[in-house]
Parts: structure tokens; sequence; C-alpha cells
């Protein structure tokens, strides 16, 4: 199957010859030209998806570079060769890094036939030496040892600020990372002044700059929190993140660090030994802006609510206080006092009156009882029961028979007219 | 403070406002002032967050705008 996909894809010359062909001398032993075997086999290879992206481990020898820029070696091992090129965009990517014969690398790339020469090769796109071989395990090694040392311990970790002002982002200034990280933080919090500390984030050379980058951003000493972000890679990519002297020196940062780096499966020593590791970029942004732009709206929404009604609850209870002053006022007011004076008046004025008229009364009685009184005494009422006056001829009332002599001529007065008598004998009791 | 504080010292100061009007014991003068002030600081808050660019410096080198090549 996959020769005649192969056909039918690729080789559309060889398609027509093989169109033509009876099926007898297509299965019997056929006669191809050099060029089209060649092809045939550069087609085999082609088609071959393991044979697209490899690594091969090997030995360089026999490298040239002539003055084209291409680089053509050999890798080999104890047991067999394989040809190389690498091209010149790849040869000036690599700079001062391209090994040296005899040197150990592992080649990345992907196999081919160059027909001219009938031969296979390898078409390397990078290299790197092979030292790092076992990364995972020198990982581990490493992990093992700086956990041990304390240096990623949980009490060495420095709490993230809630609402950061400036961040500095230690990052590649061309990256998707750093598009990824600005725009969340333009999303998620765009009061953020951002501080980027360029460094490169792969190779061999990274580590030290990125160490020099993130040392600067802490000796500007602006800023609350940094992040240290790289987009996903191979292991290979990451490795820089590795770096024991970087791991050492984001756990000795004075300002809190949160890193990003690859993607949510990858964990490097630099993510250990930061305060908070975020699984990508992106969700490094968003951790050091857990508090958004809207929470801050919120915030202001419910301080400018408080703010009115603290005044308002001030104006009532103020109102309250002048409430209460006014009552208190009209308690002790001289007003009160003038009513009261008032109806005291009116009061003694209805109870002196009362008297007055009483003591009228009483007069009344009194003089009624004295008049009566002087009825009883009057002589008329006397004369008029038949008793008479007798008066002396001087005119004194006799009271006594003795004081008067007889033939002494007395005056009688009656209830009714006057007799003139003489008295003829006088009697003593 | 000036005419135009920054937003974080309008907010602390709106903060601060608001937690002097709560205790009270404000004479009412200052407590209308304050309570105008802190109706403008309010704005001025919503102003800046409505208003709000993301400020991108690289460290070393004057700030630069950001969204000049973007969107």
């Amino acid at each position: 199957m996959l020769l005649v996909d192969s056909c039918r894809l690729d080789f559309p010359s060889l398609r027509v010859k093989l169109s033509w062909m009876s099926d007898n001398q297509r299965f019997s032993t056929t006669r191809w030209s050099v060029r089209d075997l060649t092809r045939y086999v550069r087609g085999i290879f082609e088609t071959d998806y393991r044979l697209q992206d490899l690594e091969v481990e090997g030995e360089v020898s026999n490298l040239r570079i002539p003055g084209s820029g291409h680089a053509y070696f050999t890798l080999k091992d104890a047991g067999a060769e394989l040809k190389c090129v690498m091209w010149k965009n790849d040869v000036i990517s690599h700079r001062n890094e391209m090994p040296s014969n005899g040197e150990k690398v592992v080649a990345r790339g992907y196999i081919g036939v160059y027909e001219a020469q009938g031969v296979y090769q390898m078409y390397c796109r990078s290299l790197r030496p092979a030292g790092l071989g076992d990364l995972h395990a020198r990982f581990e090694e490493l992990k093992a040892r700086l956990l041990a040392e304390g240096l990623f311990a949980p009490e060495r970790k420095r709490p993230i600020p809630l609402r950061p002002q400036v961040i500095g982002i230690v990052t590649g200034s061309e990256t998707a990372a750093l598009q990824d990280v600005l725009n969340v933080l333009r999303r998620r919090y765009p009061l953020a002044r951002v501080i980027l500390s360029p460094t490169p984030v792969q190779g061999e050379q990274a580590p030290p700059r990125i160490i020099a980058a993130l040392d600067a951003l802490t000796r500007s000493g602006q800023c609350d929190v940094i992040i240290v972000v790289r987009g996903g890679g191979s292991l290979e990519d990451l490795w820089c993140f590795n770096d024991e002297r970087l791991a050492r020196a984001i756990a000795a940062s004075r300002v809190p660090i949160v890193s990003g780096v690859g993607h949510e499966t990858d964990f490097t020593l630099a993510d250990f030994a930061a305060d908070l590791r975020a699984p990508t970029p992106t969700a490094a942004a968003e951790l050091i802006t857990q508090f958004t732009i809207d929470d801050l709206r919120d915030d202001i929404e419910a301080l400018r609510v408080r703010l009115a009604d603290e005044f308002s609850m001030s104006l009532i209870e103020r109102r309250r206080r002048i409430d209460m002053a006014v009552m208190h006022l009209t308690r002790l007011s001289p007003q009160r006092r003038i009513n009261d004076a008032r109806q005291r008046i009116d009061e003694l004025t209805a109870r002196g009156g009362r008297a007055v008229r009483s003591q009228i009364m009483l007069r009344h009685a009194r003089l009624n009882g004295i008049v009566k009184a002087l009825g009883a005494i009057n002589p008329d009422a006397t004369l008029a029961r038949g008793y008479a006056i007798v008066r002396s001829p001087n005119g004194d009332i006799v009271r006594r028979a003795d004081d008067i002599n007889p033939g002494t001529e007395v005056n009688i007065r009656l209830h009714h007219g006057r007799l003139r008598a003489t008295v003829n004998a006088v009697e003593s009791d | 403070m000036g005419e135009n504080p920054s937003f974080e010292d309008a907010l602390a100061e709106l903060e601060d406002i608001v937690s002097r009007l709560e205790t009270g014991d404000l004479a009412l003068e200052e407590s209308l002032s304050l309570f105008e002030r802190g109706q403008t600081l309010a704005t001025l808050c919503n102003q800046v967050l409505d208003q709000a660019e993301l400020r991108l410096e690289q460290i070393g080198s004057s700030p630069m705008p950001l969204d000049s090549t973007e969107e």
C-alpha cells in the first residue's frame, strides 16, 4: 500500500510508467532507470513519518563548512555512519555552537535521499551536545538535591501581592508568550505598569542571561511581582529553566516571582524555586491579576455607596439630635412657665372671686341677724304687748317705785299715746 | 494632595474618607466637604479605570506605547 500511495502522491512520472505496464510486467523483474529507482527509493523515505522528525545521537566527524555556508559531516557510532547536511540558515542560527569533530551530539532533522549521489542522508535542523543525553535523570538528581537543601520549601515562598501595580516580565521580547501575557494583563488589569526585561529563553547561554534579566528587574526596585515565562517547547528547549544557578537566583529574589514555563505538564526547577508556579505564561499573568479591574470597579462602587450612606446617616443622626434638642428646649422654655403662671392667675382669680362672694354672703347673713336682734330690743314691741314706760318730770325712766314721791306728776308712755298722771302712793317691795 | 492624585492615592483617600465618615464625630461642614471630596474621588477613580491602558516599558529604556502596533 505504502508504495502505491507514494507513487500516486509524489511521482507522477512513475505513475504514468506503471500505468502502461501490464500486470505481468509489474510483478516480474523490472528494469528501472537509475533515476526512477532513486526517486522511488526517495519516495519511500519521504513518506515514512518516523523518518520525518527524529533525533540521532552520534559522534561528529568529517565536518566541513564550504563557502556556501552549508555544513556537511558524518555522524558515527561504534556500528555505523550517517551522512548529514545542515543548511546555511540552520548553521547560522547555531552561531558559535556548532560542534567540532569528535564531539558527541544529538542531531534533529529528517532523513532524505540525495539523488545526485544516490545517498540517503540526514538533513539536520539542530544540533546539541549529547551530554544532555539523559535530561530527565539529571533533572531528577538536581531537583532532589535542591529539595533536600530546602530551596523549594513552602516557608520560603513569598506571598504574591493581590494587586501588583508594577509587574516585571522576564521573557523573550518577540515571543508569543510575551504577547499572551500582555493580552491577559491588558484585559484583566490595564492599570498595571509593565516592565519587560528581555532575555533569550533557550539554549546554553540562556541561564546567565535570564538571571541577569531577573537581576536587572529586582535591582530597579520597582516591581511588586515578577513573572518568568516561556512558551511551550521540547524538554531540551525548556532545559535552561532547569539550570541550578537560575533556580537559586529565583529562590533568592527579593521580589516575589511567578513562573510560567512551557505547558501544564512541564515542571522545571525554576517552577519549583518560584514563589508560585503557573502552568503556562497565560496562567502566570492570570495568577498575578486575580484582583481584576472589574473587582476594582466593584470596590469603588461599594465605596461610593458607603460614602453616600454614611453621609445621609450622619444627616439623619444630626436631625435626630436636632429633634432631641428641640424637645429639651421646649421643656425648658419660659413660655411654658408663662403658660403655667397664666393658668395659676386664672385659678387664683377664680378662687379669689369665690372668697369675696362668700364674704359678702356671710356679711349679709350677719346683717340680717343684727337687724333681727335690733327688732327684738325695740321698746315699741314691748309696749305693744302692754308694757308702759314711766318717766319722772325731768324725763328719767322710773325703774324703782321709791324714786318717786307721792303726788309727783309722771309721764306714762303707752303703745299708743301718753298719759299724764299723779302718783297717789308709793309702795316699796 | 493635589488636584489630580494618582489612582492609588485617590483610592486610598476615598477609603479614608469613608471610614472617617463612618466613625462620625465630624462637624457638619467637614462631613459635607468630605462627602463632596469622596464623590469627586470616586468619579476620578472610575474615569481612570475607564481610560486605563497597560503601560509597557523595557528595562533600561524609556517607556514605549504598547498598543501602537496592535488592534
